[in-house]
């Protein structure tokens, strides 16, 4: 069976816990009652403990490193530095430009130096303190505008990307014309369990690496290329993931714990602070955008024209794909006939940054908004009519030529959003805690203002530009030991919290109409599932189980058409179906379960599931670069202390295009848990970067939502079915954290009549300006 | 590492006339971040817990007096009459954990300068109680015990026995400023405390010095404009006395806020704490 499945699922009436119900988690109970493993958890016999010395300036030249002492240390089994790697001296995402090891320089703070493995975690940190580097502190480059035209501080050059991107004419003008620079602070994915691994060597040289991540296999083979091993020898098992995000794509401690293994011949683990953790992953872009946007006196947008400045920091990580989600959807989910483009996403001695929710659009997607809400303002529109009546429709095309060919629910969402109810009016006798300042008693309902603002978004699914992120799935169907039907999943893909450990038991369930569906550990013993980002997995390995589902389902029909005697031929499919655990004949009387058909020995399948092939974009930043698209809208409404600045989100409004749902349940966490994200980013989320140092590198200082802080989310999904998804569904996870941001910050510039062209919006942004 | 358990307070101080270098413990919610952290490294640890005698409180005509290891769960319950200030400030410490936790002890023995409950001590001329083997006990006011961010007068055998203010008539309001709306390090904070038995107005501020503030001269100047048998102030007067207390922060800027905010918002939360201590 192809790809394009819309509609055309089989559905197996009376199996419990199948597709479109709200199945529970198998690893639920036991995160609940804290049974699960996570990777922090991670212990073997004999095992060592690994430890990363780390550079404390943003850029120094390394004059000398002395590990004698820390090698002299009883306890200390193993301390490597750059000349101790087999293989290849760095890695990388996309580009492998990050040592494995600093030798020569230092191009962050925090970039690691070294590695030791001890008998006890703090022997390998005193051994780490034993270390002695001498440095030559250097001034470090952390204008990301200037890095552009710097004298390089890599040998790959300081311009990670530059994309610009024609379309239509460029010279087009509009009778209306606002202008707006905008800018992002550096948000972090704030996963609560830090990066953790344990390495084991194994008998044939090779080594056995448990590690919570999003794509096993693009770590395994950068692990292989470090340790000059065959990818085969490097078998990597998915470890208990605690949040994502996007911080787990990029290699962490991979390299170094499994170094640190072979070397010693001993398990290592690692297992990072939450001090190291802030300093040991990449980070969502800083920006710095200027938009200049054309329309018509009746509203119809002209042209927009912007350029984006992205701060990657030190390392590529995956900056190129970054910028071009923010220069493609640069206009929003709006018809825009012309635009002009440029983005840059440049390298500096900051903290390197990569993929985080949203991968750029959120980004692209606050400045936006705030464009179109001048719009509204020079044009004396309503905010929301203008872009009701700019909204893409199915047919429409994208700022790089593709015609949308999928469904395009834009007018859908927004109308969705404004529709719900707006939270109630104030109440005499409410709680002070639920006004801004909260728990700290500092507002009466006198000093407060309310603003409600909308934002409205676009969001790419899967990966873009060529890329062929297919998915491997493999399906076992046996009988159990008291001959009842069993299936097991087999599937790469990283369960990070979004559910696909339910999914793939639903889709299995539905397709087969069994009820037991176990999962095995992902791991590199099947093929590549692809990475957990993207908002993919649910289509792209949802998609792999079900063409497995479907393989197995095939076999367990040629068997029914061997014992019943009905003519195998092309086009048997025809001829049966699966009805109550049985398998029946379609216009005949022969039925028999599958327990029967299973009789004779397990039947097995291994599929791979890919998108439809995109291109890369061409010099002016035109092609079908991408496989499909999302769309969400946010009303949001905000309780303002102007004069302390303080905020009360009060509630998010949202209509969300999800194709299908295929678990209602899970649609809503994912929905809820991005609006807190998107949330914090509006108001609070930032991790503050001074001459390239982290200044709150915690979490006393780096402050996520509360319940205190998270509005009330109303919410409308959109189930329009998108041609060419497995079951018609579109992936969730993104969406709700794009346009949620910009929702917020509107809301606020209501409340108060405030420029805020920055987020997070600090408490001084609206008080004192 | 030893750990002494002491049950009575004469156990604790032999241990500390011993072994002044000792950590004392007592909620550990400071502690044992410093611990984890490793900014600090404890050679020896004298856990407060089992000292029933030091989370007793007394209350007499004239004085409150609140033992050491007091939690700020205790003292917003059981205390909340007593001094309904320090429960409010109490009620904005950290998490319900962190308050079953956390000691009022701990909380002068940190002394930073955003202690949450330093801001009310300090506006009710607290004094603190220091107690050891050799010397007995010492009462130092607050603004004495405290000599900087972080720093305070205690001498390493000595533990903080109490802290006692005394007991004043009248409405109080304190209020406290975070990026977020609980869970948070204070970026600025008062305590205004309108002390009908003395007719004083009285304020501490919080995380806008290197230790909590009192502001004298606008303390001074509004008590003058409150017309006491009414409990009423011209509105005239409760505005100068934000601007008087803006004016006497002594802020800085950090990664939490800036030094410009800070003196802001602590003359809105000092006017608006005032209005709401008189109903205006
Ligand atoms: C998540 C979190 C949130 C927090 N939020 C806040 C907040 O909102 N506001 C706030 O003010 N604080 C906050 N704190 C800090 C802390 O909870 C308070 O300072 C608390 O009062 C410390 O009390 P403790 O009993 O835990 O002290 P401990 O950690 O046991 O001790 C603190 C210090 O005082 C010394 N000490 C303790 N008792 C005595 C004694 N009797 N005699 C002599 N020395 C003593 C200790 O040696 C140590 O140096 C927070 C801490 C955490 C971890």
């Amino acid at each position: 069976m192809s790809a394009d499945t819309t509609g055309t699922t089989t559905r197996t009436p009376g199996v419990r816990d199948g597709l479109d119900t709200d199945a529970a988690r198998p690893d639920g109970t036991p995160k609940v009652t804290g049974a699960f493993a996570f990777s922090s958890d991670l212990y073997a016999q004999q095992m060592l403990w690994g430890r990363t010395l780390r550079s404390p300036h943003a850029a120094a030249r390394i004059v000398s490193i002395d590990t004698s002492a820390a090698e002299a240390m009883p306890g200390v089994a193993a301390v490597l530095t750059a000349p101790d790697v087999p293989g290849k001296a760095t890695y990388g995402l996309e580009h492998a430009d990050q040592p494995v090891f600093a030798s020569d320089v230092v191009r962050y703070q925090g970039e690691a130096v070294a590695v030791v493995a001890a008998e006890h975690p703090e022997l390998a940190l005193r051994a780490v303190r034993a270390i002695e580097v001498v440095y030559a502190v250097t001034a470090p480059l952390t204008d990301p505008e200037a890095a552009i035209d710097a004298p390089p501080i890599h040998p790959d050059g300081n311009v990670f990307r530059h994309l610009p991107l024609r379309h239509g004419d460029i010279h087009a003008t509009g009778e209306v014309v606002v202008e707006g620079t905008y800018e992002m602070g550096m948000q972090d994915q704030a996963f609560l369990g830090p990066e953790s691994g344990l390495a084991i060597p194994s008998e044939d040289g090779g080594v056995e690496l448990y590690m919570s991540t999003q794509w096993l296999h693009v770590d395994r083979d950068q692990v292989a290329a470090c340790l000059a091993l065959p990818a085969e020898q490097v078998r990597m098992t998915l470890a208990g993931v605690g949040g994502a995000f996007g911080a787990r794509e990029d290699v962490s401690l991979q390299v170094h714990v499994s170094l640190l293994a072979l070397r010693t011949n001993r398990p290592v683990k690692m297992l990072y602070s939450r001090e190291e953790s802030f300093h040991g992953h990449v980070h969502r872009h800083p920006a710095k955008m200027w938009f200049r946007h054309h329309a018509d006196r009746d509203g119809t947008l002209v042209k927009v024209e912007a350029r984006l400045v992205l701060d990657g920091g030190a390392y590529a990580s995956s900056s190129t794909a970054v910028i071009a989600n923010a220069v493609c959807f640069a206009g929003g989910p709006y018809r825009v006939p012309n635009a002009e483009i440029h983005g840059y996403a440049v390298r500096t001695n900051n903290p390197p940054c990569g993929a985080m929710r949203g991968f750029g659009v959120v980004q692209a997607c606050f400045g936006h908004e705030a464009q179109m809400d001048r719009l509204a303002e020079a044009l004396g529109m309503d905010p929301v009519e203008l872009r009701l009546h700019n909204a893409l429709r199915p047919g429409d095309e994208l700022l790089t030529g593709q015609v949308i060919t999928g469904t395009a629910p834009v007018r859908e969402v927004i109308e969705a959003a404004v529709a719900h109810d707006l939270p109630p009016l104030p109440v005499d006798g409410e709680s002070v805690m639920a006004l801004p300042g909260g728990a700290g008693l500092t507002a009466e309902r006198r000093d407060v203002r309310r603003g409600t603002g909308i934002a409205v978004s676009i969001k790419n699914l899967m990966f873009s530009e060529g890329f062929d992120d297919y998915s491997t799935a493999g399906v076992k169907l046996e009988l159990d030991p008291r001959g009842r039907p069993i299936a097991t999943v087999h599937c790469a893909c990283a369960e990070v919290g979004q559910g696909f450990v339910t999914l793939a038991q639903q889709i299995t369930r539905t397709a087969l109409g069994v009820e037991q569906v176990l999962l095995r550990n992902a791991d590199t013993q099947i093929g590549s599932a692809g990475s957990t980002s993207a908002s993919r997995q649910t289509w792209m390995s949802g998609g792999a189980v079900q063409l497995a589902c479907e393989a197995v389902q095939e076999r367990l029909f040629e068997r029914a058409s061997v014992r019943s005697g009905v003519a195998v031929e092309a086009g048997r499919r025809r001829h049966f179906r699966m009805r109550d655990g049985e398998v029946v004949e379609v216009d005949g009387t022969f039925a028999m379960s599958v327990a029967e058909l299973l009789a004779e020995g397990p039947i097995e399948e291994i599929r791979e599931h890919h998108h439809p092939a995109t291109e890369p974009l061409d010099e002016d930043g035109q092609g079908n670069a991408h496989v499909s698209f999302a769309f969400a809208a946010h009303r949001a409404t905000v309780d303002v202390d102007p004069e302390l600045g303080l905020v009360k989100v009060l509630q998010v409004a949202t209509g969300q295009d999800i194709g299908r749902a295929l678990n209602p349940r899970a649609v809503v966490g994912q929905i809820e848990g991005w609006i807190a994200q998107g949330v914090g980013l509006a108001v609070m989320e930032e991790i503050l970067v001074q001459d390239g140092l982290i200044k709150n590198p915690s979490f006393t200082d780096y402050l996520i939502p509360t319940a205190l802080d998270m509005p009330s989310v109303v919410q409308t999904v959109i189930e329009q079915p998108e041609p060419g998804a497995p079951f018609g569904a579109k992936g969730v996870g993104e969406p709700p954290t794009i346009s949620s941001t910009p929702a917020v910050v509107a809301a606020i510039r209501a409340a108060t009549g405030r420029e805020l062209p920055r987020v997070p919006v600090r408490p001084q942004d609206i008080a004192l300006t | 590492m030893p750990i002494s358990r002491p049950t009575d307070l004469a156990g604790a101080l032999e241990v500390l006339a011993e072994v002044p270098t000792a950590d004392v413990l007592a909620g550990g919610t400071d502690a044992m971040v410093e611990i984890s952290f490793d900014h600090r490294r404890p050679e020896h640890v004298v856990a407060l817990r089992r000292i029933d005698a030091l989370r007793e409180h007394r209350v007499s005509p004239a004085v409150l007096e609140l033992g050491a290891t007091i939690t700020y769960m205790q003292i917003e319950t059981e205390l909340a009459e007593h001094a309904p200030g320090l429960a409010m400030a109490s009620r904005t410490v950290g998490s319900p954990q962190i308050r079953n936790a956390g000691t009022i002890g701990g909380n002068l023995g940190t002394a930073s300068p955003a202690g949450d409950t330093l801001p009310w001590l300090l506006a009710m001329d607290a004094e603190v109680e220091l107690t050891s083997a050799a010397r007995g006990t010492r009462h130092l006011p607050l603004a004495a015990f405290i000599t900087g961010p972080k720093r305070t007068a205690r001498e390493a055998d000595e533990l903080i026995t109490s802290v006692r203010v005394p007991r004043v008539e009248g409405p109080q309001h304190t209020a406290k400023i975070g990026p977020r709306n609980a869970m948070v390090i204070s970026v600025a904070c008062v305590a205004v405390i309108v002390d009908t038995t003395n007719r004083v107005v009285r304020i501490g501020m919080g995380s806008v010095g290197p230790g909590p503030l009192r502001a004298t001269d606008a303390e001074a100047a509004v008590s003058e404009a409150i017309d006491w048998e009414a409990l009423r102030c011209p509105e005239a007067a409760i505005g100068a006395f934000g601007r008087a207390c803006a004016e006497a922060a002594r802020p800085i800027t950090d990664h939490r806020s800036t030094a410009e905010y800070r003196r802001h918002a602590v003359g809105v939360l000092a006017a608006r704490s005032l209005r709401r201590c008189l109903n205006a």
